[in-house]
């Protein structure tokens, strides 16, 4: 039973197509390769995030410090532009996944050596991150003008017709789909996550596990953080606020069990995408863009239900046993 | 077997006094802490100390508060409602709609409590019916019920409350006491007295500290885990009710956020976050505390973005102390 | 390979005065245990004698407090399982510790995957060589197939080809036969024998005693944690090893029973389930002990949950005292007076975390109310009653249950119903991982608790209590009652010949 793309996948992938078909059916401009280029390279920041948040949820953990990661990391990123114009790009990237990595670490060490809910520590480091952000700049914004033109033209920068901001997002759907498929750390976070009794056994660091999996989280956010801050060409506090929501909801809706060890590099990517296309069709068909908040609660709830159904498990049956072998 | 020892015919009801344990308790340290801050808010600003700055100063936690205790049972069951501040939009703009058609201060409170009732209702169906995990659950309706306020009302805001109604969130018992902090201190008394005093409290506990053992123990552990649900809806209605007369006005990001705030007030409260032990006096503290923290920041103008700075060193500090403490005792006794 | 004979003159593995202490329990103490090339050898003790905390220290997930461990002679010491992987020590848990939304080949090789030049793991060479492993042992599925969709007994078999994976000279086996049927064991034997004649040292883990006689060399005997004696299979008899484990002659005595059973309590026809069981009848009379006997995995307990409201019949009526009663939960099936006291005590026992007073009146509190509003001192008198009954041993009444030992976390779940007032105690392996003595304690509490009038249903595998205590006994099988035994039918050869379901051949095999 060789399955490349698992049934929920599937599925997934199929709403998104049908969605696809039924807003190209009034509004073909939407389908144009132009367009979805946009769509894709609008949902990239999501993608990236999606991915780090589902090797987190994986792991039995929740990071809902992304957001506020990825705002705080963007200001720092502003401000050293600000103050250092001349820096080359490759430095500020480097810093920014550095910075995001340190901020992951000190949840991952919170929930790994001080043995604190996942949902506590990042609950409480969100509201920090956002209020060093206030504190660092003083609460005022950094502006388009203020930023060099290389620092704000890297995510926008087109290669063979796709935005950086775009090839980052692939590249990262790429790497995790390598790491989670094929190296040893990524079978630990499934086994971590499937059965922590058992990953001792086999000699997994359940706790470092974990820990990684937030660096890895917070990396993913601080990278995206110069990426946003740069295509938007602001900086302040509130930016990316309540996005950490958006992000878990990809997962959720990507099939990613919240229990953990239940996930796939697919299924984040798709669940994001589709958040990412409902997003944009809005305006399209002429919703309001008001209602894509209620649109995306409603995707959760289908989605938790429908893969609740899909993935119950059955009882022993032992009559069915006894029919057999009678 | 005749060499049993005798049986113990006594055994005794208590292994310390009620006093030693009460002494050793987590509220008794918060109680520390909230008199701590209180005496360096006194030293730190000269208007702290002012009953009608101290009565303003309650508005900051009693609506918080107020769902903060059907929030700690509902935790202390082992479940979560991430959808509260939702409810609150949602049961506001209720309320801003019925006013457009002539609703008065009673009807509003009706429906206020309704669309509360209403929102709990349908987390409980998805948690307790269809066996989901309830953060998720209130993860998509905390999405949902505040998107059904953006479509009603965009951008837009209600307004034109009836005079009457202000009395939830703008009146005055006596003197300095405001009606919401009466009710603040009847439902710290109800849900007490229902958490510590009550069978279904007991059960609240058992279910929480292991769901399987509790049905087994004949408990019926999914009608327990409903009504709270309910309770929690209601509350968050009841303090729509009270925000929205304060303000007057009702805007769809109303309340937005305090979700997390409610939360951080049950933790720091002393509820263990992974259900099981917990209590309503520690939340009372809890909140004092974090309305002491609020006011006495707000007093030496440090902007709210940087109080909750605070709160959340505050909420990872009180729990990752204790733990850091056993651990060094532990590493040095090795 | 050196030849057989003279390398089984040095074990591979030999543990000398290992001591392992947790907070207020020494769970080994000075043990030694050796291991020689091509045999197998038995640990035997009652449960708590440290065969699993002995298991956990030669796999590296315990570290020794003292001792040493010498593999052909040099010590060596383990930080973590993989010192000990990489030692070429292995083992199949008795838990399953493998990965249901792993696949069997990522399943097999987690931690040890054969890697590619680039360092990622190569997964066609991880399948190749994953499948060779599942035809050396007659694995009937695919190297691809997910965990979760593979049942108990091919789940054991990923167990197995994963400690075979790592080329293992020591394989521990820590109740390999557990969860398996009699044709599952037989294929599990031929492994043995291959695995010793490859010339591997195999660590017998095993509470039935036909199987050590028949596939163990040696015997090592803990008790209590300590190491009490070692030997070859040869040269000791059941009832010596017996002796050996427990420290005196064991000839278990049952209360003697004289109470005549009364009316009839509580009557079941037809109950069904859609899966689990089919079409399950019997009468319970009042101060009687039905027994219900069976294998493992003959839907018992399935049965019994339902009985007490946990799961649904999808058919039957269940009538006590004549009337019909509809039991759709645990609280109406303790309304109607019948209580449940779990095998799984970890989960489904005592609440840890609850004061042992709370848990004794939990499902009573009606009783110790008014109005909802608990009275606190009649509450602690109905607690103090039963656990005096009961001859708890705690401290204090509002000690937390998860302090108590096994055995009285039990009496604990026991006070608790018994403080309801029941008609009817189901007790599902009541003595189930309790130690001789205890064992005794809780029989005589059964008769007792009979003679006082309490219908008990007793589930049991094990064969001496289903006789010594039963006025009558349901064997069961696949779910279905496979005889009612009372008399002088009740001999170990009929129970164990309708729990197997072998109809023709009175005669037991030869084991």
């Amino acid at each position: 039973m060789t399955r490349l793309i698992p049934l929920r996948e599937m599925i997934l992938a199929g709403a998104i197509l049908g969605l696809l078909l039924v807003i190209a059916s009034r509004f073909s401009g939407f389908v144009a390769p132009g367009n979805l280029v946009n769509v894709f390279n609008d949902t990239a920041p999501l993608i990236i995030l999606a991915l780090g948040q589902m090797v987190v949820i994986l792991t039995r953990c929740i990071d809902l410090s992304v957001a506020a990661n990825l705002a705080l990391t963007g200001m720092v990123c502003a401000m050293i532009n600000v103050a250092l114009p001349e820096l080359p790009i490759s430095v500020i990237l480097v810093i920014a996944a550095l910075l995001g990595a340190l901020m992951g670490a000190i949840n991952g060490l919170l929930v790994w050596k001080l043995a604190i809910p996942p949902i506590v520590v990042t609950l409480g480091t969100m509201t920090i991150f956002r209020g060093v952000i206030f504190l660092i700049s003083n609460g005022k914004w950094v502006n388009s003008h203020e930023m060099s033109a290389s620092f704000t033209g890297f995510p926008r920068a087109e290669i063979l017709g796709l935005p950086v901001l775009s090839w980052t997002a692939v590249l990262a759907v790429l790497t995790f789909a390598l790491m989670m498929a094929r190296t040893p750390f990524g079978r630990s976070i499934f086994a971590v996550g499937g059965n922590p009794h058992a990953a001792v056994y086999t000699g997994i660091n359940v706790g470092k596990t974990q820990c990684l999996a937030f660096v890895l989280s917070g990396a993913l956010a601080g990278l995206t953080g110069y990426l946003w801050v740069a295509r938007y060409a602001v900086a302040y506090v509130d930016i990316a606020g309540g996005f950490e929501l958006e992000v878990v909801a990809a997962c959720v809706i990507g099939g990613i069990s919240i229990a953990g060890g239940v996930g796939s590099v697919a299924g984040a990517v798709l669940g994001a995408l589709f958040l990412g296309v409902v997003k944009n069709a809005l305006p399209v068909v002429n919703i309001s863009p008001f209602w894509q908040l209620a649109i995306s609660g409603s995707a959760i709830l289908i989605a938790v239900a429908f893969n609740a159904r899909a993935g119950r498990t059955k009882g022993r049956i032992i009559l069915k046993s006894a029919d057999t072998s009678s | 077997m005749t060499d049993a020892p005798a049986p113990s015919r006594h055994i005794p009801d208590r292994l310390n006094s009620r006093l030693a344990r009460l002494l050793r308790s987590w509220e008794v340290l918060l109680l520390a802490v909230a008199v701590a801050i209180f005496v360096v808010n006194c030293f730190a600003s000269p208007y702290f100390l002012n009953a009608w700055n101290l009565s303003d100063a309650t508005f900051n936690f009693t609506e918080k508060a107020m769902i903060a205790f059907a929030m700690a049972l509902l935790i202390i069951a082992g479940e979560i409602d991430l959808s509260v501040a939702s409810i609150i939009a949602l049961a506001s703009t209720a309320m801003g709609l019925a006013v457009q058609y002539g609703a008065g201060t009673a009807e509003l409170v009706g429906i206020s409590l309704a669309v509360g009732l209403m929102c709990g209702a349908f987390n409980a169906v998805f948690v307790t019916v269809l066996g989901l995990p309830s953060i998720v659950v209130t993860i998509g309706t905390m999405s949902l019920f505040r998107g059904i306020s953006y479509i009603i009302l965009g951008d837009d805001a209600f307004r034109g409350y009836p005079a009457s109604f202000a009395w939830f969130g703008q009146g005055y018992i006596v003197w300095v006491i405001t009606v919401e902090m009466l009710f603040f201190v009847v439902f710290a008394v109800i849900y007490g007295v229902v958490l510590h005093r009550t069978n279904f409290g007991r059960a609240v506990y058992a279910i929480g500290n292991n769901p399987t053992s509790a049905l087994f123990s004949g408990i019926r552990v999914q009608r327990v885990k409903f009504i709270l649900f309910l309770l929690t809806g209601v509350m968050s209605g009841f303090a729509a009710l009270c925000l929205t007369s304060r303000l007057g006005s009702t805007r769809p990001s109303i309340a937005s956020g305090m979700e997390l705030e409610v939360v951080t007030m049950v933790v720091l409260g002393g509820v263990n976050i992974l259900g099981g032990s917990g209590s309503i006096p520690g939340v009372v503290i809890a909140a004092f505390v974090m309305g002491l923290v609020t006011f006495g920041l707000g007093l030496l103008n440090v902007p709210g973005i940087v109080m909750s700075v605070f709160i959340g060193l505050l909420l990872i500090g009180v729990i990752a102390l204790p733990r850091l403490w056993a651990m060094l005792a532990k590493g040095s006794a090795i | 390979m050196t030849d057989a004979v003279t390398s089984a003159q040095t074990p591979v593995v030999s543990m000398d005065a290992i001591t392992k202490t947790f907070p207020g329990v020494k769970a080994l103490d000075q043990v030694r245990l050796d291991l020689y090339p091509g045999q197998v050898t038995a640990l035997v003790g009652e449960n708590g004698a440290g065969k699993s905390t002995t298991v956990k220290v030669l796999t590296g997930i315990y570290q020794p407090d003292g001792g040493t461990i010498r593999i052909d002679g040099d010590p060596v010491r383990f930080a973590g399982p993989k010192d000990a992987s990489a030692a070429g020590i292995t083992a199949i848990h008795q838990e399953t510790v493998l990965f249901d939304e792993l696949c069997v080949a990522e399943n097999i090789f987690l931690g040890h995957a054969p890697r590619s030049r680039l360092g990622l793991i190569d997964t066609a060479e991880m399948h190749r060589r994953a499948a060779a492993l599942l035809a050396e042992i007659g694995a009937p599925f695919d190297t691809y197939t997910m965990l979760r969709d593979l049942g108990i007994a091919n789940k054991h078999l990923v167990a197995i080809a994963r400690a075979l994976s790592v080329d293992a000279r020591v394989v521990i086996m820590d109740e390999p036969t557990a969860a398996l049927s009699h044709k599952e064991i037989e294929e599990l034997y031929a492994l043995v024998e291959t695995l010793k004649s490859q010339g591997k040292a195999i660590l017998f883990i095993s509470h039935k005693f036909d199987e050590i006689f028949r596939i163990a060399d040696r015997y090592t005997v803990f008790r209590d944690g300590s190491f009490v004696g070692e030997g070859k299979i040869a040269e000791i008899d059941e009832n010596a090893l017996v002796k050996l484990m427990v420290g005196r002659a064991v000839d278990q005595i049952f209360p003697e029973r004289t109470v005549a059973p009364g009316e009839d309590v509580l009557q079941v026809v037809g109950y069904s389930h859609p899966t689990e069981f089919a079409d399950i009848g019997f009468t319970l009379r009042r101060g009687e002990i039905l027994g219900f006997y069976g294998l493992v995995g003959a839907g018992r307990s399935e049965f019994m949950q339902t009985l007490f409201g946990i799961t649904r019949p999808s058919k039957g009526v269940c009538k006590i005292n004549g009337a019909i009663r509809v039991i759709r939960s645990p609280a109406a099936a303790v309304g109607n007076g019948i209580v449940y006291v779990p095998e799984d005590r970890g989960k489904q026992g005592a609440v840890i975390g609850l004061p042992i007073f709370q848990n004794i009146t939990l499902p009573s509190l009606g009783r110790t109310s008014r109005a909802g509003f608990i009275r606190l001192a009649e509450e602690f008198a109905l607690a103090r009653q039963y656990a005096e009954r009961l001859d708890l041993r705690a401290a204090a009444l509002d000690q937390d249950v998860g302090n108590l030992s096994g055995g009285n976390q039990q009496k604990v779940v026991i006070a608790k119903w018994l403080a309801t007032q029941p008609q009817v105690i189901i007790l599902d392996e009541p003595t189930k991982g309790i130690d001789i003595g205890s064992k005794a304690a809780v029989h005589d509490f059964m008769a007792e608790l009979a003679a006082q009038g309490l219908s008990v249903i007793m589930v049991s595998s094990e064969i001496p209590e289903v006789i010594g205590m039963s006025d009558r006994v349901i064997v069961m099988r696949d779910g279905r009652i496979a005889a009612e035994l009372s008399g002088d039918e009740l001999t170990p050869e009929t129970l164990v010949r309708h729990a197997a379901g072998i109809t023709a051949a009175p005669r037991l095999q030869e084991a």
